[in-house]
């Protein structure tokens, strides 16, 4: 039998966070130590899941398969594929980055570590669970820490509203998708939660028109969709530096991910039926997001809906049911949780020298920390799409299959909503210009000259780890997007090849 | 080695000297520049290399040198990136190479290499000049060192790296990486004095204006590649297969057909990139950029790039053309061209600022060269992108050479109010910097097209032969543009150069130093000698002398022409290419051309050869109320802020973000919030208390605590009641028994 890797995976951080309870309180620097040894052992095992993975023979790989409650058909099933190993490493590189930029924590971070992991462990989990139950089983244990992260390590002001309206919109959200499941579990007739037992249930086209919604919208809430993104922003701005990075970088994915895996691959009639107004909710969430993001005043929250808009790319090449469009949403996924991660640590780091996010009271700030301003204009080119940047590999194919998307009932062609969609590049431009040269250029204001300081050496490791991906990927795709199209490739499949 | 591969090794170079000085030598900057033209200088042979490699091959259009690699898997299919030297390619990376050495070689002196360090320079605004004491003990201001001299040549060079990606590409994908290069660095470059409010404004307007043109071309080649599977240049422009089939496929957007949409989403790229109507905002302000920048970037080669592309793209642009009418989005183009060149060149009679003037006829040169695509010619536009590129170069580098020579004498008297760009402070240069002087005659008389001489002549010649052919409309509308021209060009030498010296200032002003003015005779060489290997054969007296020399007649045309071959199957594409054919001889546009540029000439001169100090301009009177309309650009800007900034601030701050997100969504979750509260209360309130709690819980427990009370009479302690009581009860529960056992029975 093979290494089980990816249970490895899953459970390790869990543990470690288990682990790291038994430290006493106030030895920090060993705790420190511990997480972080945790977290570069969860990243070289995702890295080695990554370049393990066979691009050639696709599929699933590493699949692990226990009954666990044989009676009700619920089995301990994982494995990857071409879309959820990327996640899988970006879940990896997050979880590493996070431990990285959290070392100032000075209060309980013995249980924050703990908690974080214990996030994590439900976040891999999910990209991991090839059985329906699984996966909500992971998708709750990676929503319930949230909710104590923010509350107790939140920033004081909106810590508590945040937290119970993120929670709640989460709950709120699986429980429809619950719903949804279990109509799938009852009506198949085959006793199982079993996906890949699922995905030949043989549904109705009238049933999986009637389900789709329910599991679609009930996960995508969690991928911040329209009209359902509202906790996402407030919750960003409310979380520790961490995981704000953990909360964008990777959970909104989960959300994404999992209306992917549930919705369009186990219910594709539903998915092509309601595919053109999805597309148009998701065209609101592109343009919607970045307007608000650009008048924010507020840093944080201009990243957070930044996230709103660059979520509703992804959303949108997934709806699009092509090739091309869910290639760019595999790899938007990818390219955004980094991206954002990085965003959102940057944003960490003038907070903690500058104690306000105010943009407009901010300024100058290249000159006390260069490195961090370049990482801000790395991910800044990623977002507005720049050739040889990460996000152009993700955004290109998905306006491209935009077009390709098939005439519906709605929309004879999408060349409008593309031509509106485009738009909102320009407005991403505009607000990542303004914070490049409103916090980083200009002069620093007079209480902050000699106040504030450069970064550690940590944090610039885990700014230059995490530009050299966007990149990577930017200059060299190779690495990553034959792997994504695999993934696509099983999902096409599914969908008859549309 | 082979020719492909020292294509590929052109744009890296620059590139390699970027890497370098950010990241090793930025702290000295001989080593800086050094390594910065050094890489130029190796373009710039590669270059050369394959230019003239790619003039010995024959029917180069039919068999260019190609190269390509598998880069981006989309689909099934793979996006190639690849170089190739085409004929119109290679004429491109020529004029690209020279104007980018001589760029780099300029800024040498340009940024003071050599002076010493200001006394109160500060990284992000210009130099401010040191104070020296010569060996009698006199202090004097002189003009001091860039204090970001290193960071100068890196940006150049990462330019330079994406400019010649650009034009060696043979794909659209790649030739927009170099695009977006160039863009960002143009965004970097304009804010390089970023210290200075305006730099700072003018960078976000130049990346934001630029930004627009770009996603639409993203767009444009995200439609391209869904419709033909492909960006490579071979395979859609020269297919005529795909270009018959997207000429016919309607896109559903405006009635345009798949080739004329595509097309238009690309030149949208090129309206902005090019500064063209009605992106052409961004431009002028680019100004604030040290001068070097303004020439390469704003001149020679970044806005170049824009009509390069559309020249790319013309057999698209040009496909469904039937009978030689033109297409769509021919139309557009030819209007925008046309439009642009007229609007740029009335403003740019009216500024007075030595590089703005300069900045709008750009535009407007650009804009014959847009018109010229749009009515076909496109041989035309290359020639005149070539050209233009050589004498604009010069004039920039020229006028950065007076500013120079200016702010030597604002040093030398100590008046820094004086602006040494303002032209009406100027006069009588051409004494004090004669190689300025008979450089920038030069070019401004390229520019204006002073016949015969001059390349500017032959080329605009050719654009307008063009028009009178196709579309008469736009030849009237060139040729006023032409006339307009040739004065405002004439109003900046005379006020320049000639007449006295308006001010103390003036009297003063230094001719620069070598490393300025040898690019500039370069420049000034190319800007004659270049109009003449395009001299149509069928002009009188000079048609004929290249070829008794043994030359081809008019090699430019044949050269270039062969970039897109006529297609045998040709048909509607065929007949458009046919346009693009040389002109007989006709009178008229030649006569025009002679015309309005000696006229134009004629009349700068006289108005202002003699301008007094204090004087106003002499075209305020007549122009009246037309002038300060004119003076401000037409209210472009103050339009632009009331039609799309505020509006769009209004909507994402009022509507979006405090309306629709806050209190609409926000709203309906706080009244679910909210209602959860109310039904809550109202379950405790009117159901959980008074039944409940009351009626069920409080009630049993009353009951049963009456009870308690009541039972709790026999409970006396007494030992002998007990007994009593359980005598009792037994004998009556004996007697139930005995009944129901017994009697009962």
């Amino acid at each position: 039998m093979q290494f089980p890797i990816l249970s490895f995976i899953v459970f390790m951080p869990a543990v470690a966070g288990m682990l790291l309870l038994l430290i006493p309180a106030d030895r920090k620097t060993e705790i420190r130590m511990a997480a972080l040894a945790a977290g570069a052992f969860a990243l070289i095992l995702s890295i080695w899941v990554y370049f393990s993975y066979d691009v050639a023979a696709a599929g699933y790989q590493f699949i692990e398969r226990y009954d666990w409650l044989p009676a009700l058909g619920i089995s301990y099933h994982v494995g990857v594929d071409g879309l959820s190993t990327p996640l899988v490493l970006l879940t990896g590189v997050v979880m590493f980055t996070g431990v990285l930029i959290s070392w100032g924590i000075d209060d309980r971070p013995r249980e924050f570590f703990a908690f974080l992991f214990i996030l994590a462990t439900g976040v891999f989990g999910v990209f991991v669970a090839l059985d329906l139950f699984m996966l909500f089983f992971f998708y709750e244990i990676a929503v319930f820490p949230m909710y104590l992260l923010i509350a107790i390590w939140g920033w004081k002001v909106t810590r508590e509203y945040a937290a119970m309206k993120l929670t709640l919109y989460l709950f709120i959200g699986s429980v429809v998708a619950l719903v949804g499941a279990l109509a799938m579990y009852f009506t198949s007739g085959l006793g199982t939660f079993d996906m890949l037992a699922l995905e030949n249930a043989g549904f109705s086209p009238e049933f999986q028109r009637l389900w789709f919604p329910f599991v679609f919208f009930g996960f995508a809430v969690l991928g911040g969709i329209f009209p359902f993104h509202n906790w996402s922003p407030d919750g960003h701005v409310a979380a520790p530096t961490a995981v704000s990075m953990f909360h964008a970088g990777v959970l909104m994915k989960l959300g994404a991910f999992a209306a992917l895996r549930v919705g369009i691959m186990l219910l594709p009639e539903g998915a092509k039926f309601h595919m053109p107004w999805i597309i148009l909710l998701t065209l609101v969430n592109v343009v919607y997001g970045a307007f608000i993001a650009s008048v924010q005043s507020d840093f944080k929250y201009v990243i957070g809906f930044s996230s709103v808009s660059h979520m509703g790319l992804v959303s949108m090449g997934f709806a699009t049911l092509n090739k091309e469009g869910m290639l760019g949403a595999g790899i938007q996924m990818f390219s955004h949780g980094v991206m954002t991660a990085l965003f959102f640590a940057v944003v960490g780091m003038v907070y903690d020298q500058a104690h306000t996010r105010e943009i407009p009271k901010l300024g100058g700030f290249r000159k006390v920390m260069p490195l961090v301003a370049l990482a801000f204009i790395v991910g800044g080119l990623v977002s507005m799409g720049m050739p040889g940047f990460s996000g152009f590999i993700a955004e290109f194919p998905i306006f491209v299959g935009l077009w390709n998307a098939v005439p519906s009932h709605l929309f004879a062609n999408y060349a409008w909503i593309a031509i509106l969609a485009v738009l909102s590049i320009v407005i991403t431009a505009s607000y990542i210009i303004r914070i490049i040269s409103k916090v980083f250029f200009g002069e620093i204001p007079e209480e902050f000259a000699g106040h504030v300081h450069d970064v550690n050496v940590l944090d610039k490791v885990a700014l230059v780890f995490l530009s050299a991906i966007l990149i990577i990927i930017g200059v060299y795709p190779d690495i990553m997007v034959p792997m994504v199209e695999q993934g696509v490739n099983n999902v096409l499949r599914l969908l008859g090849g549309a | 080695m082979a020719t492909e591969t020292l294509i590929w090794l052109i744009p890296l170079p620059p590139l390699l000297a970027f890497f370098l000085i950010v990241l090793v030598t930025n702290r000295s900057k001989a080593l800086s520049h050094t390594i910065g033209v050094g890489a130029a200088l190796l373009s710039w042979l590669g270059s050369m290399v394959v230019f003239f490699q790619a003039l010995r091959v024959e029917h180069l259009g039919e068999h260019p040198f190609l190269s390509s690699i598998n880069w981006l898997q989309t689909g099934d299919t793979w996006l190639r990136i690849g170089v190739q030297i085409d004929p119109l390619s290679a004429v491109t990376l020529f004029f690209v190479a020279w104007t980018i050495f001589m760029i780099f070689i300029y800024s040498v002196g340009y940024h003071n290499y050599g002076q010493p360090k200001g006394d109160h320079d500060r990284k992000g605004l210009p130099p401010h000049g040191a104070t020296v004491t010569d060996v009698h003990g006199h202090s004097h201001t002189v003009l001091s060192v860039e204090p970001m001299y290193s960071r100068f040549f890196a940006f150049l060079g990462l330019f330079a790296f994406g400019m010649y990606t650009l034009v060696v590409s043979d794909n659209l994908l790649t030739l927009f990486v170099g695009w977006e290069i160039m863009g960002l660095c143009s965004y970097l470059l304009i804010g390089f004095w970023y210290g200075k409010p305006s730099a700072r404004a003018a960078m976000i307007k130049a990346f934001m204006t630029t930004r627009v043109g770009d996603v639409f071309m993203l767009l444009g080649l995200a439609y391209l590649y869904s419709a033909t599977g492909t960006l490579n240049y071979r395979e859609i422009f020269y297919n005529p297969t795909v270009l018959n089939e997207l000429a016919h496929s309607a896109s559903g957007v405006l009635g345009l057909s798949a080739a004329g949409l595509i097309s238009i989403l690309l030149f949208i790229g090129a309206v902005g990139k090019s500064a063209q109507w009605p992106l052409h905002v961004w431009l002028p302000d680019a100004m604030e950029g040290p001068t070097p920048v303004s020439a390469m970037i704003h001149a020679a080669t970044m806005v170049s790039a824009g009509v390069y592309m559309v020249v790319r793209i013309f057999p698209l642009l040009s496909a469904g053309a039937e009978g030689g009418h033109a297409t769509t989005a021919m139309t557009v183009v030819a209007f925008i061209g046309a439009f642009t060149a007229l609007f740029a060149a009335t403003i740019a009679v009216a500024q007075n600022d030595v590089k703005r003037v300069l900045a709008y006829s750009t535009i407007s040169q650009l804009g014959f060269m847009i018109a010229a695509l749009g009515i076909g010619a496109y041989v035309a536009a290359a020639f005149h992108l070539v050209t233009h590129a050589f004498f604009k170069a010069l004039l920039f580098l020229g006028s950065g050479s007076v500013i120079h020579g200016m702010e030597h004498g604002v040093l030398h008297t100590g008046n820094h109010k004086v602006d040494p760009q303002d032209m009406f402070n100027m006069g009588g240069l051409r004494k004090k910097m004669p190689i300025t002087f008979w450089t920038f005659l030069i070019g401004g008389f390229a520019l204006s097209g002073f016949p015969l001489v001059t390349a500017g002549f032959w080329s605009k010649d050719e654009i307008l032969t063009d028009a009178w052919k196709h579309a008469p409309v736009v030849f009237v509308v060139l040729a006023l543009a032409a006339l307009l021209t040739a004065f405002y060009t004439m109003r900046q030498i005379s006020l320049t150069f000639l007449g006295e010296p308006r001010t103390k200032e003036a009297e003063h002003a230094h001719e620069t130093p070598w490393t300025m003015t040898l690019p500039l005779s370069i420049l000034a060489f190319f800007s004659i000698t270049f109009g003449w290997v395009g001299i149509p054969e069928y002009f009188p007296i000079l048609g004929g002398i290249p070829k008794a020399l043994g030359f081809t007649p008019n090699w430019f045309h044949e050269f270039v022409h062969g970039t897109l071959p006529l297609l045998p199957e040709g048909g509607a594409h065929g007949a458009m290419l046919a346009l693009a054919e040389a002109a007989n001889f006709d009178p008229i546009p030649l006569i025009t051309s002679l015309v309005v540029a000696l006229g134009g000439l004629a009349l700068g001169y006289i108005v202002y050869k003699n301008i007094r100090p204090e004087q106003a301009d002499p075209l305020v009177k007549p122009l009246g109320p037309l002038y300060p309309v004119l003076k401000n650009k037409y209210y472009f800007d103050e339009l632009y802020d009331f039609l799309f900034v505020r509006p769009a601030y209004w909507v994402a701050e009022t509507f979006t973000s405090k309306w629709m997100d806050r209190v609409v969504i926000d709203g309906i979750l706080h009244f679910f919030a909210h209602l959860t509260g109310v039904i809550g209360n109202a379950f405790r309130d009117y159901f959980d208390k008074p039944i409940i709690n009351e009626l069920l819980g409080d009630r049993v427990a009353d009951v049963v605590q009456k009870i308690g009370h009541w039972a709790r009479e026999i409970q006396t302690g007494r030992v002998q009641q007990y007994m009593i009581v359980a005598l009792v009860s037994i004998a009556a529960f004996g007697a139930l028994f005995y009944y129901l056992l017994v009697l009962a029975r």
